[in-house]
């Protein structure tokens, strides 16, 4: 870039200065706030991220460098480079212009940290927005002044919401193209909070923005705004709240079983809710069995409690069997087990979701069959959920599970590392759909309720047996299976007085 | 200087070392986790160890994960060659003191085609002494998943790469197709042939890097810390000059600089930075207020635009 377009180009200093040699002392205290960009293609998503990285003085001189190298020739009518370079990394995107995967980076300001995805617009590459969206706290949704609310951008909102982000900012980009239009801003603010509003989002800021000139991201736009003293998208950042960690019971999915040798046998995983100390009474699932936490052992020290998050490795008093793809939960609360649940999903490869299709479902440390039924797809334009038998590419839909063994979860809504799943094709591999957790399905109760039920009880090995039989399977919806010790179901059994 | 520690002292109870803070903690479960679910669900399983600041953390991670085991995997060192005598020093004490299996690999065609990063330009060099030799390395092991200490902050294409990243049998990434890698579930299934290359460190920054290892007490390989040491300017670098393979050109002369490494690589293509960073302590807040990135010392991230993106999908880390 020359002397002379800077100086016509900045309309604010600070908008083309480089990087300043201070950057801000990180903040240490707290957990990054997760956010993503999404929106439709060209909305400017790349643009904003580049610029926040600029001004918050995260691109050093180097790759300041490389970025007005890169920009030439590219240059916009205003002379600034572009900010989107930072974020586009692949050959491909460079090429195109446009976002295809995913881009994360890390920046900070002097009051947090932050991890941003940069997901992609076009329709195309959903997944990889869904990627971002599955970990964020904190979505910033774009819109171009010019265009308003596009089915994308309905899109992006919904998954994103299914996905369990209830903080929007709305920024209403290049709002220097409409002659900084204040009507244009509120219009458009007005039509996504009613959006946000049936999705069941209330927590929104609508700012407008220019990413290009960097008005109300770090530095306000008073200048060309003064109709605008809301915050910029900065100060929104620094306030936003990270994801609070849910609050049901003690969940420990077993990724594997630590025995180095013939005195020690640990079950490793991290905490996916709830808290645990040494004296805890826990169940193992599926199985049911019951056993007393005796240590949590880690490399430094042995621990007196461990939270949700921690990477731990628990000791139990008695000899279990608990394997890979087992959870270890509290006793008072434990998650739902069963062979029937309800699920939403995104669909994410060209294949879609096809109906009683065996795929593999993952979720936590455990992978196993499922069939998936489509019962509904959400109609972006209505906001109505229609009659389906399959899922395309990108849809949205409402699902059946019904699985061969028992399968261990609670909702989405109340712990979103036990209640998420992946499907994944077992013809391909590759991974076709999120899902999240709404619950078990009745498939006893209700309407059924009054049904006479025999509940036997068996020794395993016959019960295994009588499971196999083709009769059985046809029925197995129907079919309530808790394995337990003798002792435990004597005492179920006595329980019942009929 | 960092010092070495005896391992009891590293797994006393009683240690002095105060918690990690909650963004470090965070970052360490994620990379146990990482660690734990590819032990769990790959055959054979490696680690990529480079001998860096990168490969340090990872290894002590990789510790923690599998404690009170042991490390379950064994660890391969791509050896070029050309790496700092120091670095190869610090390999087979680091490989002894913690009881590790330890693959080391060179690519023959080295010796036998004369290849150095002299006679042959740092980007033929790079593609057979490292990239080529990984390849080889990984095949005769059969590995199905191999460990690398790469972060995504370090590089644009690598900013867009996932956690759990698919190879196909010869071993090239296609980052127009990458699998979806939503929440903390990876996706490990692969067939026959194929294999992931799972990085632990995606989420860290450098700073986290040097945070940690100052929390942790990590030892580390002394070339990262300020000391006067004889170096050749070339190409815009200050290369060290000790090892007597490297041949002064016409005009270069030897001259002994403070200075220190921000990355290690083989010492031919790895520039020096000056500074008086003799503690983690002046090394952490050099960076806060660095200026230029920390591959800038790279030859290799040079070549052409696109240089790494470009490695990556023919089987570079
Ligand atoms: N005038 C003006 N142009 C902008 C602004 N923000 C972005 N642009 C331009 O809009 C174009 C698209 O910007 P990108 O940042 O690549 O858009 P994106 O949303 O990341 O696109 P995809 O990732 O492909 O969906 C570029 O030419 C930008 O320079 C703005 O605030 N004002
Ligand atoms: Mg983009």
């Amino acid at each position: 870039m020359t002397a002379p377009a800077l100086a016509n180009a900045a309309l604010d200093e600070n908008a083309v200065a480089l990087p300043s040699q201070e950057p801000a002392r990180i903040a240490r205290d707290s957990r990054p706030l997760r956010l993503i960009t999404c929106g439709s293609v060209d909305d400017g998503k790349s643009t904003l991220i580049g610029r926040l990285l600029w001004d918050t003085k995260a691109v050093k001189e180097d790759q300041a460098a490389s970025l007005q190298r890169d920009s030439n020739g590219k240059q916009n009518d205003l002379g600034l480079p572009d900010f989107a370079l930072l974020l586009d990394g692949l050959q491909a995107e460079r090429e195109q212009g446009i976002t295809i995967d995913v881009a994360y980076r890390y920046f900070s300001t002097d009051k947090r940290s932050f991890i941003v995805a940069d997901t992609p617009g076009h329709e195309q590459y959903t997944r990889n927005m869904a990627t971002g969206a599955s970990t964020a706290d904190l979505a910033v949704l774009l819109v171009d002044a010019r265009i308003g609310l596009l089915e994308q951008t309905r899109r992006h909102a919904t998954i994103a919401t299914l996905m369990g982000i209830r903080q929007f900012v709305l920024a209403v980009n290049k709002i220097d193209l409409t002659n900084y239009d204040r009507a244009r801003f509120e219009q458009i603010s007005h039509e996504f909070k009613e959006l946000a509003l049936s999705l069941g989002v209330r927590q929104v800021t609508a700012i407008p923005v220019s990413a290009l000139k960097g008005e109300n991201v770090v530095y306000d736009g008073r200048a060309s705004m003064p109709w605008y003293d809301g915050p910029t998208l900065i100060e929104v950042l620094e306030l936003a709240t990270t994801r609070s960690a849910q609050t049901v019971g003690f969940r420990l999915p077993v990724q594997r079983v630590s025995r180095p040798g013939e005195s020690f046998r640990g079950y490793q995983g991290t905490v996916a809710g709830g808290s645990v100390k040494p004296g805890d009474s826990v169940v193992i699932l599926p199985s049911g069995m019951v056993a007393n936490v005796t240590k949590i052992v880690t490399f430094d020290l042995v621990r007196n409690a461990a939270v949700a998050g921690d990477a731990i490795t628990l000791v139990l008093d008695r000899q279990v069997d608990v394997s890979r793809g087992d959870m270890i939960a509290t006793i008072d609360s434990q998650p739902m087990t069963g062979l029937a649940f309800d699920a939403q999903l995104v669909a994410l490869q060209p294949e879609g979701i096809q109906p009683g299709k065996r795929y593999w479902l993952k979720s936590g440390s455990r992978r196993q069959r499922v069939q998936v039924q489509p019962v509904t797809q959400l109609d972006l334009k209505s906001g109505k959920w229609n009659h389906a038998d399959e899922l395309p590419m990108n849809a949205i839909g409402k699902v059946h599970l019904t699985f061969d063994e028992q399968a261990i979860f609670d909702s989405y809504e109340q712990n979103r590392t036990t209640g998420a799943f992946i499907l994944i094709d077992p013809d391909t591999n590759n991974t076709v759909a999120g899902g999240m957790i709404t619950g078990r399905r009745a498939t006893i109760g209700g309407i059924h309720a009054e049904e006479h039920r025999v509940i036997l009880s068996l020794p395993a090995d016959l019960a295994d047996q009588l499971m196999a039989t083709e009769i059985f399977a046809g029925r197995r919806e129907d079919v309530d299976i808790r394995r337990v010790n003798a002792a435990k179901a004597i005492e179920v059994i006595d329980a019942i007085d009929e | 200087m960092p010092h070495i520690h005896p391992e009891t002292e590293l797994h006393n109870p009683q240690s002095t070392k105060p918690p990690l803070d909650p963004h470090l903690k965070a970052l360490e479960n994620e990379a146990i986790h990482i660690f734990r679910e590819v032990a769990a669900e790959f055959e054979r399983p490696v680690m990529l160890y480079s001998i860096g600041k990168d490969s340090s953390v990872l290894l002590h991670l990789a510790r923690k994960a599998f404690y009170p085991g042991r490390v379950p995997f064994p660890l391969l060192h791509v050896d070029t060659g050309w790496k700092f005598r120091e670095m190869i020093a610090f390999r087979d004490e680091t490989v002894e003191k913690y009881d590790l299996d330890l693959v080391v690999h060179t690519n023959p065609r080295g010796a036998v085609e004369n290849i150095t990063p002299f006679t042959h330009g740092s980007a033929l060099y790079t593609d057979i002494m490292k990239t080529e030799a990984l390849r080889q390395a990984l095949d005769a092991g059969q590995y199905d998943a191999a460990f690398g200490g790469a972060r995504r902050d370090e590089e644009a294409s690598r900013a867009k790469e996932r956690i759990y990243s698919f190879r196909t049998p010869d071993h090239r990434w296609d980052p127009r197709n990458q699998r979806p890698e939503l929440w903390n579930i990876y996706n490990g299934m692969i067939r026959r042939g194929e294999s992931v290359r799972a990085f632990p460190l995606s989420n860290w920054t450098e700073v986290d890097i040097w945070r940690y290892i100052q929390a942790e007490e990590i030892p580390i390989v002394p070339l990262y810390f300020a000391e006067k040491r004889p170096i050749v300017e070339r190409d815009g670098m200050m290369i060290l000059a000790e090892d007597p393979r490297l041949e002064l050109l016409p005009g270069e002369a030897k001259r002994e600089e403070v200075i220190r490494f921000r990355t290690l690589g083989c010492f031919p293509l790895t520039g020096a930075i000056r500074s008086n960073a003799t503690t983690l302590d002046d090394i952490i807040s050099e960076l806060e207020t660095a200026t230029v990135s920390e591959r800038q010392g790279r030859a290799i991230d040079r070549d052409q635009a696109g240089s790494m993106e470009k490695k990556k999908r023919e089987g570079y880390f």
